[in-house]
């Protein structure tokens, strides 16, 4: 029987699911944002798991998590501060306590604190009895039990039980946030087809957690987040590393030739390996080489033969290819390599976010190298920003680095699904004309012609060593080296004609100005938007495109007094603007491995602007 | 196809595989050999001029694109496997040939022909093995023999060195021979042996480096010398060497034993029958330690040759069967794949 409960309306909810690396977090979160996207709302999500596969269960560093923001209106981040924690065990606790709103919702697995997870988790006594949860909504659900309860009559261990518990907490979350249960309950029939048992289990527990919701006294209030009144037009849920795929699958469609990937497996880039190696019906081919040296060559090679070549890492992974890229930009053919920046230095942060590559994506080569450089701002822009990537790389005969991070490739957000039709077509044009054929002959856009492998008479010989303007023989000549340096770096500018112009937005008359990159655009936009709601007056650009930088760029940030950058790094888009355009900036740097909170940009541009009181 | 209806009208000899390029090795290089057998041999392997790339890395050989009228790729060090890889895997319709040292190949790209040999992709790789590194001037690489004096080893190299041979056949290279840059014709049946191979064919060539590594393998090509320290590997025939053909190889169990026909203990019928099929890589390994043991000739020719499946025909293969069951890629439906929602 069906209990009175109050149903609250709610704007926007940030909820996180934290528990043990093993505990399905990351799934259940998933799950929770597919329904959510489906049922209409705007989305943005934010996984944040360790590097070690299984730590040890119960551990402080063990503690995965899958923060989502949902709204019925538009928004741009992940959240600042959840209001609702689903915390698995006491470490997951421990670890998000300091991270929620004052006077959230805690729904926690009471089960799991017993006096050996209390231990690992480094509690002196249970916060569950004492005090330290004080201010806060807890909510104290008999997770295990209750799992094992509905699941009484399988053939199943205890040890399977235990990990259905999350499809548990899923479904009362569902009940919680007024979900249906359909889209996960077609997912798990899809999921264990093959195991008919686990089919039952986790629907079974999806279902338990639903009407334990709705059945007992526990819970006095349910929420509801109405959709969002997003653009017309067909959505779907899209994370950083699925676009890439997408985007790169659509530029070979468009340009009319196969697709080349070479690509060897780190984190977070492998998702963009394991999407385009399921595309083969659209003549994708993706080589999982040897190394990351041979990924990136193994592109050249598919390049130099006629291919869309593209190859992806992330930090480390750039800095062997570093050589090779040189390679490519000597040769001028035309290759993608995408950098899923995560912390660094060396091996750092493997499943964290940063934007520390840009200024090893600018200058990381020997000798004069000019790339190329764009950078996606959202998950779904990683889209378009691939498809631009790619469309540089062939009209310019150039290497082009699209900079995405760990941020954008795992998080998702609904995704207006462009027409096809609508996407620009990329010219191909493989040289075939053995009369005006020269292998660096240069045509209006300083790029030289691709003659491929297998067209008879245009045989030539491309490598490493620097070669004579037009006619591409090896050469040593002094004058021509400087020739050839600046006519590469003069390819690289000219690019600079046909990007789109540095947009402003908020209030061109305002003093201070935010500029920033890449996947900072979130939290600058809604901390820019906040405060202007409240009267403040600023003005926010966005680099999508980092080398070259926009022709207007100059004009744009000279008109205000003070420009910000917010960037994840020591100050890298800082650099390059100060010694490109002799302007000063004020840095505001994180990096701790995560996105900023829109708040701490707030907090930042009220200082700047006075410390006014903002109200 | 037209491009066969270009071959039975004009045929290409040695001299249209050659670039007008001066050809810069030091004069007396071996590398000349090589490359005037490979054009030597071109012209005859009814494949169109254009449908052949030349892919090369960093070293004294890796110059040898530049020399061949191809299509051609000089690339960095140690790369030129990875890149030929790609450059077959997008076109698998050339011919792909990669020339690299015994630095490039075995010691920073060392890597990259293991690798290629275990997924047998369709090319063709030379080895240009002078057991000395030329182009930065002379230091041991890693073939030069232990114990040898150079610029950086000024007492002696303490490296072992790898045999080119057996590398090639553990990683899993499906045609393995050997051939030497002073033996023209022995190379040219070899190079023509590799070409018509399907799969990965690997030639190591003994090649003099008449500046930094002289005379080292003098003794092997040296006409007073080569026939007691050379067996030439023929598929069904004995391993018989020696000036007088009187000395040969026979097998215990998985150890071979030098014999003296002269002697009348073994005659000819007790010998090791070279088997270059035998799906069996041991024997391959025997052959090749040769070297370490005393007296024993250095086998040249080729080593094992077996069929497997290509790595590019496997791709292809896969393309193709993948296409056939989910119909050719629809990139609207592929957006709309999983769930989706209408915003009105």
């Amino acid at each position: 029987m069906a209990k009175d409960f109050e149903v609250q309306v709610l704007e926007d909810v940030t909820i996180r699911f934290a528990g043990d690396s093993g505990d399905g977090m990351q799934l259940t979160g998933s799950q929770f944002s597919n329904t959510t996207a489906l049922f209409g709302n705007d989305l943005s999500t934010l996984p944040d798991y360790p590097a070690e596969i299984r730590a040890p269960a119960g551990t402080l560093y063990g503690v995965s998590g899958f923060q989502l923001h949902f709204s019925s209106l538009n928004i741009q981040t992940p959240g600042d501060s959840p209001d609702v924690l689903v915390a698995m065990n006491p470490a997951a606790l421990k670890v998000n306590l300091k991270d929620l709103k004052p006077g959230a919702t805690i729904i926690v697995n009471e089960n799991a604190f017993d006096q050996k997870n209390l231990k690992l988790a480094h509690y002196e006594s249970n916060p569950l009895e004492d005090e330290s949860l004080d201010g806060f909504n807890v909510i104290m659900v008999p997770l295990s039990k209750q799992t094992a309860a509905a699941l009484e009559g399988l053939q199943l261990s205890v040890k399977d039980i235990e990990r259905t518990k999350n499809f548990f907490a899923l479904g009362l979350m569902y009940w919680f946030f007024d979900r249906p249960l359909e889209p996960t309950l077609a997912w798990i029939e899809q999921k264990f087809k093959k195991k008919p048992i686990y089919l039952e289990a986790n629907q079974k527990a999806l279902t338990a957690g639903y009407y334990y919701g709705e059945n007992t006294e526990i819970f006095t209030t349910r929420y509801h987040v109405k959709p969002a009144k997003l653009v017309k037009g067909s959505y779907r849920s899209i994370s950083g590393n699925e676009a890439v795929a997408l985007g790169f699958v659509s530029a070979s469609v468009k340009a009319g030739i196969p697709l080349f990937l070479g690509s060897y497996p780190i984190t977070p880039a492998s998702e963009i390996l394991h999407e385009l190696s399921n595309f083969k019906n659209f003549g994708v081919k993706t080589f999982q080489a040897e190394d990351e040296i041979a990924g990136i060559a193994s592109a050249i090679g598919a390049s130099f033969a006629g291919n869309l070549a593209v190859t992806t890492t992330s930090g480390p992974g750039l800095a062997l290819k570093s050589e090779a890229i040189g390679l490519a930009v000597m040769t001028e053919l035309p290759l993608v390599i995408v950098d899923v920046q995560r912390g660094g230095p060396s091996t750092g942060l493997p499943t964290k976010t940063e934007q520390s590559d840009l200024l090893q994506a600018m200058y990381g080569r020997n000798g004069e190298s000019p790339v190329p450089i764009v950078a996606a701002s959202t998950p779904s822009d990683c889209f378009d920003m691939a498809f631009e990537a790619c469309r540089i790389a062939v009209k310019y005969m150039t290497p082009v680095f699209l900079l995405s991070e760990g941020y954008l490739a795992n998080g998702s957000e609904p995704w207006k699904i462009p027409d096809v039709d609508a996407l620009p077509d990329i010219p191909v044009h493989y040289w075939k004309d053995k009369e005006t054929y020269q292998i660096y002959a240069r045509d209006e856009n300083l790029s030289r012609p691709w003659a491929i492998p297998g067209t008879p008479e245009l045989e030539h010989r491309i490598g490493g060593l620097e070669k004579a303007h037009i006619y591409g023989t090896v050469s040593y000549v002094p004058e021509n080296h400087e020739l050839m340096v600046r006519m590469r770096d003069a390819k690289v500018k000219k690019i600079q004609d046909e990007i789109p112009d540095l947009e402003v937005t908020g209030d061109e008359d305002a003093d201070l100005l935010v500029a920033a990159w890449g996947g900072t655009f979130g939290s600058v936009s809604e901390a820019v938007g906040n405060l202007r709601k409240k009267g403040l007056k600023i003005a926010q650009v966005h680099f999508k495109y980092l080398n070259p930088f926009p022709k207007n760029s100059k004009a744009v940030l000279s008109k205000y007094k003070q420009i910000l950058v917010p960037e994840r790094n020591l100050g890298q888009l800082s650099k390059m603007i100060k010694s490109e355009f002799l302007l000063d900036v004020i840095e505001f740097n994180k990096i701790q491995g995560s996105p900023f909170k829109s708040s701490e940009i707030e907090t930042k541009i009220i200082s700047l602007l006075g410390g006014e009181n903002v109200n | 196809m037209s491009t066969n209806n270009v071959m039975e009208n004009v045929k290409l000899t040695a001299k249209d595989f050659a670039t007008n390029q001066d050809v810069r090795w030091c004069p007396g290089c071996g590398d000349y050999s090589i490359l005037a057998q490979v054009q030597r041999v071109s012209p005859d392997l009814g494949i169109p001029k254009e449908k052949f790339v030349w892919v090369s890395g960093i070293g004294c050989s890796s110059r040898f694109p530049y020399y061949m009228n191809t299509y051609g790729f000089h690339s960095i060090h140690g790369r030129a496997p990875a890149i030929a890889t790609g450059v077959k895997l997008a076109n698998p319709d050339l011919s792909v040939w990669v020339a690299a040292g015994d630095g490039d190949l075995l010691s920073i790209g060392g890597n990259h022909f293991i690798h290629a040999c275990r997924r047998n992709i369709d090319m063709k790789v030379i080895l240009f093995n002078n057991r000395i590194y030329g182009l930065t001037k002379g230091q041991y690489s890693p073939t030069s023999e232990k114990g040898k004096k150079t610029k950086s080893s000024p007492f002696g190299s303490i490296d072992f060195p790898f045999l080119p041979v057996n590398m090639a056949v553990a990683s899993g290279a499906t045609f393995v021979a050997r051939s030497m840059d002073r033996d023209p014709k022995h190379l040219q049946a070899m190079m023509l042996r590799a070409a018509a191979h399907h799969g990965l064919a690997f030639i190591e060539v003994y090649q003099n480096c008449n500046i930094f590594n002289d005379g080292a393998y003098e003794p092997l090509t040296d006409k007073e010398t080569k026939a007691d320290n050379v067996v030439v590997l023929e598929h069904g025939k004995p391993l018989i060497f020696g000036k007088n053909n009187d000395k040969g190889i026979r097998m215990d169990g998985m150890n071979p034993i030098l014999v003296d026909l002269s002697s009348g203990e073994y005659s000819v019928n007790d010998l090791w029958v070279h088997d270059e099929f035998d799906e069996n890589p041991g024997r391959s390994f025997v052959l090749a330690h040769f070297s370490d043991l005393k007296n024993f000739p250095t086998p040249v020719g080729v080593f094992r040759q077996i069929q497997k499946s290509t790595y590019d025909g496997d791709l292809f293969a896969q393309l193709d069967e993948v296409t056939k069951l989910k119909g050719k890629g629809d990139l609207a439906k592929l957006f709309r794949q999983g769930n989706t929602w209408e915003v009105a």
